[in-house]
């Protein structure tokens, strides 16, 4: 086995190695998936339904009939729109906690009390609070996308060299001046950690959360398949969260190697 | 730039300073009554072993600390907290990782709402002082520690100070890269003509760099005596370190401290 570090100071050869095992590795997922529904592992009755072809079938299927763009749209737009709000509430929120000591005492319990909480244990109060639909699902997913935000952000702020703080004093900043070019720019790389977990594990939540009665979306459509008896189309809807969910991470790991500054 | 020959306009004053820190409900007094003038233009260094209150000294003139007695008068005013007329070199750099070398030298400038023009500028001018033209692209994490103490440098001269505070600067440094810095610190200082108030523990750093050495004794911190350092300049071209004014200059100094015991003298001899 070539170990870590080898292979990635190596030439183009290894490169290309590297390359042709993350295919592999998709490749063999591919062929485990094809054995088990071939093994009749998904049940006696179903598991052609249930193999990859009939899935890759399904997806075309659902491409043509339009079923993708109108449950994907939905679910992306419930996901960023309840990101978004996380973002404007838990990054001022984070900053403010982890720059001032008695605030980090004061909400340390509550905090680390209420992310332990799944969001889906607020179903029952969001649904009295906003009804059921769009407004609820966004809540929900708002309530757990703020943690890991708020909770990457204090880190970040609290951890600012006090050396940076004095420097910056000597170089004539007031407090504005140390919010906006020492702490917040301190802060972003574990602001990026928070929002790559907090786009994984509003991802998710989605699915569940769109099972509580809104009329689309992937979660929806997951329940809307099993009525009808198409696990084929159960398992492209699958895939396609699968998917989604990998391009988000993949972003994030973006924005991460693009905006997250090194020592 | 003159070798020396007191000028006689004080720059710097500091009146009866004391410092005391509170320790374990006690008050610990760091620093009795210094009383130091330093004229415009000037080099002094402060020498001194740990605890005999060096950097605490800069750093109630850079306005980082405050004293607990006494006063600092800058130009004619007296000084209260920190500010961009102090220039501060520390001596872990305090670069910010996430700003390129040039976007560190303009942070300053940007505090002080300079328009990215001008701050750009001014901040290659600053760069080229230090020796670092063509390097305002490079990232920190990049460059070498002595390049990032010039770097350091260069920031605090951006701001066009009264004076440049260094604290103990060149102490992470290898031997050779610290007698390369010590030689571009004395070119920026003969370029620039900025008054310089330079820590340090090391002697021969203070005898090669200084125009007087005011040298501080421990227990409490206080000022022993201010020697006139009369060694010609430009010292990297006229003077070695072994050359016999450097040693007996060396020596005297080393005698002011022979009433202490050798683990209370840490100094770099």
């Amino acid at each position: 086995m070539v170990n870590k570090q080898q292979s990635r100071n190596g030439s183009t050869q290894a490169f290309l190695a590297d390359r042709s095992f993350y295919v592999l590795g998709v490749f063999l997922f591919l062929v485990i998936w094809q054995a088990a529904s071939m093994l009749k592992l998904f049940g006696n009755d179903f598991s052609e339904a249930f193999s990859p072809l009939s899935a890759f079938l399904a997806l075309i299927e659902m491409a043509k009939n339009g079923d993708i763009v109108h449950h994907t749209i939905p679910s992306l737009r419930r996901v960023l729109v309840s990101l978004f709000m996380a973002i404007i509430f838990a990054l001022p929120v984070g900053v403010l906690v982890g720059y001032f000591r008695r605030l980090e005492q004061l909400t340390y319990v509550p905090f680390q009390f209420m992310r332990m909480i799944s969001p889906l244990a607020w179903m029952p109060i969001a649904i009295i609070m906003f009804g059921v639909g769009d407004v609820s699902v966004t809540f929900l997913l708002w309530l757990v996308a703020i943690w890991p935000l708020i909770l990457n952000t204090v880190h970040g702020a609290g951890r600012v060299s006090p050396l940076w703080l004095n420097m910056a004093k000597t170089m004539g900043a007031g407090d504005k001046g140390i919010l906006t070019k020492i702490i917040i720019p301190a802060a972003i790389p574990d602001m990026l950690t928070g929002l790559r977990l907090a786009v994984g594990v509003s991802w998710i939540i989605l699915v569940p959360a769109e099972m509580l009665g809104v009329p689309d979306g992937l979660g929806y459509f997951i329940l809307d398949t099993r009525d009808r008896f198409r696990y084929d189309q159960l398992m492209a809807t699958i895939f396609i969260i699968g998917l989604i969910g990998y391009l988000l991470d993949s972003a994030n790991r973006w924005l991460i190697s693009k905006f997250a500054w090194k020592i | 730039m003159e070798s020396n020959g007191r000028k006689q306009k004080a720059l710097l004053e500091l009146q009866n300073v004391s410092k005391v820190f509170k320790k374990d409900g006690d008050d610990v007094l760091v620093l009795r009554d210094v009383d130091l003038m330093v004229d415009e233009g000037e080099f002094i260094c402060v020498l001194g072993p740990t605890g005999c209150g060096k950097s605490v000294t800069l750093q109630i003139v850079a306005g980082l600390l405050e004293q607990t007695r006494g006063s600092v008068i800058l130009d004619g005013r007296e000084e209260h907290g920190p500010g961009p007329h102090k220039g501060m070199v520390f001596q872990e750099y305090a670069l910010l990782p996430w700003r390129s070398v040039v976007e560190n030298v303009e942070i300053g400038l940007e505090l002080k709402g300079i328009d990215r023009k001008e701050r750009r500028a001014i901040a290659l001018e600053q760069l080229a002082t230090v020796g670092l033209a063509g390097t305002e692209n490079q990232e920190v994490h990049e460059i070498s520690v002595g390049m990032r103490q010039r770097v350091a440098i260069a920031r605090a001269l951006a701001n066009k100070p009264k004076i440049l505070l260094m604290d103990e600067p060149f102490e992470a440094l290898d031997a050779l890269t610290k007698e390369e810095m010590q030689i571009q610190i004395l070119k920026v200082w003969e370029k620039t003509g900025t008054t310089i108030m330079f820590v340090t523990h090391d002697v021969d750093e203070a005898i090669f760099l200084s125009d007087r050495i005011c040298v501080m004794d421990i227990n409490p911190g206080r000022v022993k005596k201010i020697l006139d350092n009369h060694l010609p300049r430009p010292r990297h071209e006229c003077m070695s370190r072994t050359d016999k004014e450097f040693n007996d200059m060396r020596d005297e100094i080393i005698a002011l401290y022979s009433s202490l015991k050798d683990e209370e003298l840490d100094l770099i001899i």
